[in-house]
């Protein structure tokens, strides 16, 4: 599914180089659920930010589904983000002044998808996250857990194959953070490769595989009890 | 994306900063109306003054003693122009075969009194055919007979308010006046006519072209009249005077002939320039709308960061960033020109009804012209925003917040 290989990103920061990835060499099996741990300025959102196709690496070559998008133009770059990969953010980055509806509508919008199509998934995907009644609210009149749940919607309208989710509790509560877990377990087991950010050590355990980076590069890699799903 | 996607979005986006927005439009609003309306004003003020002008006749010739234009040699010692133009000059004019008819004219002012009232009017010399040229119509009595013209009957035509005045109650018809020293009976009274170009025709009275010469003591002419049988042989009509006067007056060229045409003509281009003028330092406002509209999409982007890095996220590509951005810019500007259209018709409609005389209307190629100008105006004006949005680096702007 990802395959990195000799994957290098360069930071210039008041003049000085810094090295936000080294050398990454890594493959992720389509289905895996892979946590990405390391302290700040590790270099784990750089990572995801590569893997997501919405930063370039300096060096290196990375394969995502058989295709080597490091030689893709920026527009063949966002075709393969729209239909390939779904984002959940810490921050959730839901547009305020669209409803839940019309938040989860949007990826399919910018696809050209036609509305009956869009709304016909719309509804599936609310009654999945359990949020039929919420479809008419605004962001503003959601609970947190509910925001991320209609990110996580949003992040999967287009049928994706990969999930990277950058600290998706990290704004939540215990009980809500658990529950969008949850939800992204669930759609992990439904065989969606999902890759998450996370400084929380009981989430990372909880991952079939944990990756711990320092200083831009990989310092452990290991397979976790739960392991890959089959 | 589709279109109707793209604006949904874009009006989703206007109406999240309602003031904002609307201030925005109404800047958009007033320029266009203003556009609109001094156009609207500067065109019918040209019809009209064209329409009053064409109720005069367009194949009229005026014949006015002297040239101007710059000839060599000193300027004669005596006076401007020796010579008269003459009844008889005007009665040669009928030698041309394109000219059907000839009206010669006397003007001058002489007190017209009946009993012991009387009024300072001013008196039109001329012959029966003034009738058909100036499209005059009669409400009682008869004009001019046509007579030869040397023959100074003592016969008037009255305005409609100088009979009034002289008479008040009655009629008027077939009562001996005094102009002057001498005395005229009234054959007719002129239909109202209200105001032509500042000749007030329901206070004159008008006499044979021989009594005038007779009451003020002058062998010449004021001007004549002269009509060409049709517009296309006006040119030519205007040709034979020239030659017919010149053999007249010994070979001097001295007389100026002025079409009704071209005076029509000067008109409408100096009021066409006049609306075009005005109505181009409307367009200025123009601009200052355009670039509040590029100053509000300004900071709307600097604001909408985080957003902008999402639809990146999301799959959006650059260009559609841009299209985004400018179908925002466009719906401000539409709006806002379809405010100001609806604005200028509801005022240019209510002047109308203010002020009657003058029937106002919209410039008809300034609607479809608003509309383009405030399209290329949002396109324009949007660029540079858009451009800005769509160069976002989409890892930057998702995490400002």
């Amino acid at each position: 599914m990802i395959e990195l290989t000799a994957i290098s990103r360069t930071f210039l920061v008041g003049g000085e180089p810094v090295h936000a990835l080294r050398d990454i060499n890594l493959s992720i099996a389509t289905g895996e659920y892979v946590a990405v741990m390391g302290p700040s300025g590790s270099g784990k959102s750089t990572l995801l930010n590569v893997l997501g196709l919405l930063d370039r690496p300096d060096r290196g070559s990375y394969r995502l589904e058989g295709i080597e998008t490091t030689t893709l133009d920026d527009d063949a770059r966002a075709r393969l983000r729209q239909i390939r990969i779904g984002f959940v953010f810490q921050t959730f980055h839901l547009i305020p002044r669209l409803t839940a509806e019309e938040n989860i509508e949007l990826p399919m919008i910018l696809a050209g998808n036609p509305p009956s199509q869009r709304k016909q998934r719309v509804a599936v995907l609310l009654q999945q996250l359990g949020l039929t009644d919420r479809a008419q609210h605004r962001p503003s009149q959601l609970s947190g857990g509910q925001q991320q749940r209609v990110a996580i919607a949003r992040a999967v309208a287009m049928e994706p194959s990969l999930m990277l989710a950058d600290e998706p509790t990290g704004n939540l509560d215990r009980a809500s953070g658990s529950d969008v877990i949850h939800v992204l377990e669930e759609l992990n087991r439904q065989g969606l490769t999902l890759l998450l950010v996370t400084h929380d050590h009981e989430l990372g355990g909880r991952a079939g595989r944990l990756i711990e980076m320092r200083d831009g590069a990989i310092v452990a890699d290991s397979q976790t009890a739960k392991g890959v799903h089959p | 994306m589709t279109l109707a996607d793209r604006l949904t979005f874009a009006w989703h986006a206007l109406s999240a900063y309602p003031l904002r927005s609307a201030l925005t439009l109404l800047a958009m609003a007033v320029a266009t109306s203003s556009v609109i309306l001094l156009n609207g004003l500067g065109d019918s003020a040209r019809r009209y003054v064209v329409e009053r002008f064409t109720a005069l006749g367009t194949h009229l010739l005026i014949v006015l003693l002297g040239r101007n234009e710059t000839r060599g040699g000193p300027p004669p010692l005596l006076g401007e122009t020796p010579r008269d133009l003459t009844l008889d000059d005007a009665l040669a004019l009928l030698r041309s075969r394109v000219i059907d008819q000839v009206a010669p004219i006397v003007v001058g002012e002489a007190p017209v009194q009946y009993g012991n009232r009387s009024r300072e009017a001013n008196i039109i010399g001329t012959t029966a055919e003034f009738l058909s040229l100036r499209q005059l119509d009669m409400a009682q009595g008869r004009f001019l007979p046509p007579a030869d013209p040397h023959w100074a009957k003592p016969v008037a035509i009255l305005g409609q308010t100088l009979r009034k005045s002289l008479f008040s109650g009655e009629a008027g018809l077939g009562r001996w006046v005094r102009i002057g020293d001498r005395r005229f009976r009234v054959i007719g009274i002129l239909g109202s006519r209200g105001q032509a170009f500042g000749e007030q025709l329901d206070e004159i009275a008008i006499i044979p072209v021989a009594s005038a010469q007779s009451l003020f003591d002058t062998p010449g002419l004021f001007r004549i009249l002269a009509r060409a049988r049709s517009l296309a042989e006006l040119d030519k009509a205007k040709q034979d005077i020239e030659s017919i006067l010149q053999v007249r007056h010994e070979g001097e060229r001295d007389v100026t002939i002025l079409t009704s045409n071209a005076i029509l003509g000067a008109f409408d281009k100096i009021l066409r320039s006049l609306t075009y003028a005005v109505a181009g330092i409307a367009a200025i406002s123009l601009v200052v709308a355009g670039i509040l509209i590029m100053n509000v999409m300004l900071i709307s982007v600097a604001q909408r960061q985080p957003e902008i890095g999402l639809l990146k996220a999301l799959g959006a590509t650059t260009a559609e960033v841009m299209k985004l951005f400018l179908a925002e810019a466009l719906l401000l500007s539409l709006l806002g020109a379809m405010t100001g259209i609806g604005v200028a018709l509801v005022t240019l409609d209510g002047l109308d009804r203010l002020w009657p005389q003058i029937e106002l209307q919209v410039a008809p190629w300034s609607l479809p012209g608003a509309v383009v100008v405030a399209i290329g105006t949002g396109l324009v004006f949007g660029v540079i925003p858009a451009r800005r949005a769509a160069q976002l680096d989409p890892v930057v702007s998702l995490h400002r917040m």
